[in-house]
């Protein structure tokens, strides 16, 4: 079935590799340089100039949510302790009714560009807004970090490059695209290379997912079967083998999952994509459209995860250079040879690229407009000067992350992005949902919620088992152990605690918002009276 | 939506959203919002967490073996899938026939004024 020479070199062809990556960026570069003749206003280079359709829209946003987390991370998780993995797929699934609910359409009519728009619309705008930044540039580091870090895993598996300089020098190749991308593209650019992304990936894990069937005729069940035959444990179709091994880690799952499913809706980069259509509805459709395909894909990956199991086995993966980040690609290798690995594997760079490009441009849209326009410049930037600050922010922003990238190769990419749900979820999601919902909320209540989520999600991370005290840790060592916080995932601790600090400090705070602020909010967030309107050229 | 040209144009500078908002029609529309997302939401949520506890405490029963090798966890799974997208489909098939009628009926009236002369007219204002 499968020949694997070596563990050390790369199965298939590195050439034929470079050559099916090269050509996707090729094309993607002459779509991005077609779609960037408009890009005029900070609308159009956040925004896209809110001309997407929701069918559009939808896509990239699912080009832009179906991270190599998700692809070669759940994979490889499935494949390696079964059905474990597979709870990381429904919680990133489930997560989307938080956002088509709650928050889609009421953010789309409320703000103009960045989350900070919406959180700071009816509180003083400077504390709020540099908060709203702040815990954006966080959470998009996290998330960058993991895509970098998966790129680097993903090459030494690829072109057949062990070593860390090579690894290095293909980080920072990742991240120079990445820039040229968001810097030529804008959103618009962004945006068409997440859609044919998204259109790359679904179509490629589709075909994978129906040759994995039609190899045991159509029944999964014997799918399973052999899957559990050849990793020699039956265990791996049932819940538990990762997560049930102790009270801790049953706990740990539980803070997992809330992160999982409470997160999505306060990722900034998610959020602004609401922003590239010209209502509400058409948000609305993009969600829907989203949903769909986000959750077909995650069912294909139940389905590929196994078929990693059975046709490669978990001990082929593991040993594999990259480990089970590799289940995917090596998957396709052992279907349709080289030539499938090689259009998976441009499929895996794709998305990290697309992915990365979106964050990137989320992070410095942010920095732009809530720090410099609205605070540095209080509200009055000179004309261009703006998207001209969000342009010199993306090459600091892509430096910054090929160099954290470089930093975090080998960290796993699951749990990394898994910590950026957290902070997320803690930072934001208390603040969005009551200036959204709450009437009494004020803007000390909102600084407590997301400096106290932000701050108590990263240190909670910071003295938990993942950065000390073991030879799997950050630290790589026994000997430094710091790790008095004892679960992976800081969410059930630091989700609950953003929620009561800013629920408490409101009801507590004797200075009063602009009732008026407030009224206009919330008639805009459910008439969508006044909502940005997509620009014309 | 059909007047978006003309609502471009309009200037809402001196609407009062105090008076919109404690009009009884936004009311009533806040209501028909509340009314359905916050439970819908809650139940989702309920029935999301009662998976996770179930994968978490209750191992056996999750690996009973339903059809061949497929067993009750991943037909569960499975479950959450479906019901994310039965969710999603009624939400929107709510928002068309329940929701947007009265949010647009409301931001055209305001946009034209009818709104406020309606308000006018009213009793004890």
């Amino acid at each position: 079935m499968l020949h694997l020479e070596a563990a050390s070199t790369s199965p298939g062809n590195p050439w034929l590799n470079i050559g099916i990556f090269g050509a996707f960026v090729a094309i993607t570069l002459v779509i991005v340089f077609r779609a960037s003749r408009n890009n005029k206003t900070a609308a159009d280079y956040y925004a896209a100039g809110r001309s997407f359709t929701g069918g559009q829209n939808g896509s990239a946003i699912a080009g832009d949510y179906l991270s190599a987390a998700s692809f070669l991370g759940i994979v490889g998780a499935i494949a390696t302790t079964g059905y474990d993995g597979f709870l990381y797929s429904i919680g990133f699934l489930v997560a989307w009714l938080v956002a088509l609910l709650l928050v889609a359409e009421l953010l789309r009519n409320t703000g103009k560009f960045t989350m900070g728009d919406v959180l700071s619309f009816r509180l003083k705008q400077r504390p709020v807004r540099i908060a709203a930044a702040i815990t954006t540039l966080a959470v998009s580091f996290f998330y960058l970090l993991a895509q970098m870090a998966g790129a680097g895993g993903l090459v030494s598996l690829l072109l057949g490059i062990g070593d860390g300089v090579g690894q290095a020098v293909v980080i920072t190749v990742v991240g120079g695209l990445m820039i040229l991308y968001v810097l030529v593209g804008g959103m618009k650019g962004t945006t068409w290379v997440q859609i044919i992304k998204a259109v790359m990936l679904i179509v490629g894990a589709g075909v994978m997912t129906v040759w994995v069937l039609a190899l045991n005729g159509f029944d999964f069940s014997a799918l399973l079967d052999r899957a559990v035959e050849v990793a020699g444990n039956p265990a791996i179709l049932d819940p538990g083998l990762k997560y049930g091994v102790s009270d801790l880690a049953k706990v740990d799952f539980l803070s997992l999952g809330l992160a999982l499913v409470l997160g999505t809706a306060a990722l900034p980069h998610v959020l602004m994509r609401f922003y590239t259509v010209p209502t509400a509805k058409e948000a609305r459709k993009s969600v829907v459209w989203a949903i769909w395909l986000i959750g077909i894909f995650y069912v294909f990956t139940l389905v590929l995860g196994y078929g990693a199991a059975a046709l490669v086995g978990p001990e082929v993966i593991a040993a594999a250079p990259g480990g089970p980040n590799s289940a995917a690609p090596l998957l396709a290798f052992a279907l349709g040879g080289p030539l499938l690995l090689g259009i998976i594997s441009a499929v895996a760079f794709a998305t990290i690229l697309a992915v990365v490009a979106g964050l990137t441009i989320t992070a410095a849209a942010s920095f732009a407009h809530d720090i410099y326009a609205s605070v540095v410049k209080k509200g009055k930037p000179e004309p261009g000067a703006e998207v001209k600050v969000a342009r010199r922010t993306v090459v600091i922003i892509g430096i910054v992350a090929i160099i954290g990238g470089i930093g975090a190769n080998g960290q796993n990419i699951a749990f990394l992005v898994a910590l950026a749900f957290a902070v997320a979820a803690s930072a934001n999601l208390p603040t969005i949902v009551y200036s959204l919902f709450w009437k009494r909320f004020t803007t000390r209540g909102a600084l407590w919620s997301m400096y106290g989520g932000l701050i108590s999600a990263i240190v909670l991370i910071a003295f938990s088992p993942v950065v000390s005290g073991s030879a799997t840790s950050m630290l790589k060592t026994e000997g430094i152990n710091f790790a008095w916080f004892p679960l992976s995932n800081p969410g059930i601790v630091s989700i609950p605690l953003a929620f009561l600090l800013g629920w408490i400090v409101s009801v507590i705070d004797n200075r009063r918002e602009d009732p008026a602020k407030q009224s206009e909010m919330e008639v805009r967030s459910l008439t969508g009276i006044g909502a940005e309107k997509a620009t014309h050229h | 939506m059909g007047n978006d040209a003309l609502s471009a144009e309009v200037d809402l500078s001196h609407v009062d959203y105090h008076a919109v908002q404690q009009s009884p029609e936004f009311q009533k529309l806040r209501k028909t919002h509340r009314s359905f997302v916050f439970p819908v939401l809650a139940a989702c949520l309920v029935w999301y967490f009662a998976y996770v506890l179930l994968a978490v405490y209750a191992v056996e029963f999750m690996s009973t073996r339903v059809f061949g090798s497929i067993n009750i966890a991943m037909l569960l799974g499975l479950a959450q899938v479906v019901t994310t997208f039965a969710v999603t489909m009624w939400y929107v098939r709510w928002a068309d026939t329940h929701f947007d009628p009265k949010a647009e009926q409301i931001r055209d009236e305001i946009e034209t004024g009818v709104f406020f002369d309606k308000a006018d007219e009213g009793v004890a204002r």
